[in-house]
């Protein structure tokens, strides 16, 4: 069961990976982004991690991609014309390579060094919305303060960089 | 209980993450390149997610909810500064965007 799921959701966000980079029009990148992001919902799924699928799915999924796809709404009229011929096409092979390089080398080192590792066994609640909120509140107090001046800041500067240039 | 080597979850962390990277070296809208940048973030959430499982540790998951709340900032910071972009230049191709080059 659980294989049938990794195997299916791992495709899936392979695919949506490959369909963000390759993908001629922005929208298609966009929407292959949410592929990837769903899939990767259901992973955390199987890895007992609820709440931050749960947290993928609404944030991800409900808010960033949306803010995408708004900006592509904004732009794309007038820039897909050009979109095509906006490729790197001299850095295409040192990509390929160094992509596929990084992906070895990064899997290379993530099979030895887990090589005797063993998944432990969980205590109970484990990523529930309340042990995630225990830790947050106790451990993770001043990040998570942080955290609010960080979207506080956000905010500020979504408005002031937003905001329609003034005509005079 | 896991039937899936954990080891197998990694390896997917590490390819998408490379995928990541080569978007950000393909292409040059800034769109496509922020998207790349979300990718990779979420190869590194994933990472995160399965060292929690492997462990039985729950602060993985923690920082995976710090790197969803910087995203989220960096995703509306980054898309403002496209949207201004666009307005001052009528483009949204870095390669474009090089009035501080030497």
């Amino acid at each position: 069961m659980e294989i049938i799921l990794f195997v299916i959701a791992g495709a899936l966000s392979l695919a949506g990976g490959v369909g963000v980079v390759a993908a001629r029009k922005l929208v298609h990148s966009a929407l292959s982004l949410l592929l990837v992001l769903g899939s990767l919902a259901v992973l955390y799924l199987t890895l007992a991690a609820e709440f931050v699928a749960v947290l993928q799915i609404i944030l991800y999924a409900g808010a960033i991609v949306v803010l995408f796809l708004f900006v592509i709404m904004l732009v794309l009229p007038r820039v897909s014309a050009r979109l095509a011929s906006s490729d790197a096409g001299s850095l295409r092979p040192i990509a390929f390579v160094f992509g596929g390089a990084l992906a070895a080398i990064l899997a290379f080192g993530a099979l030895r060094g887990m090589r005797q590792m063993t998944p432990q066994a969980l205590p109970a609640g484990f990523g529930s919305v309340e042990s995630i909120g225990r830790s947050l509140f106790t451990e993770f107090v001043l990040p998570f303060q942080i955290a609010s001046l960080l979207l506080l800041i956000g905010i500020i500067t979504a408005v002031v960089l937003g905001k329609a240039p003034s005509r005079s | 209980m896991s039937a899936v080597p954990l080891q197998a979850y990694v390896i997917l962390s590490a390819v998408l993450f490379s995928i990541g990277v080569a978007g950000v070296l393909l292409r040059r809208t800034a769109l496509i390149l922020f998207m790349s940048i979300e990718l990779m973030l979420n190869a590194v959430n994933l990472a995160f997610v399965t060292f929690a499982r492997m462990h039985g540790n729950l602060s993985g998951q923690l920082i995976v909810f710090f790197v969803l709340v910087v995203a989220a900032v960096e995703v509306v910071v980054g898309l403002a500064l496209i949207v201004g972009i666009f307005r001052s230049r009528e483009t949204v191709d870095i390669d474009a965007v090089d009035a501080l080059r030497g």
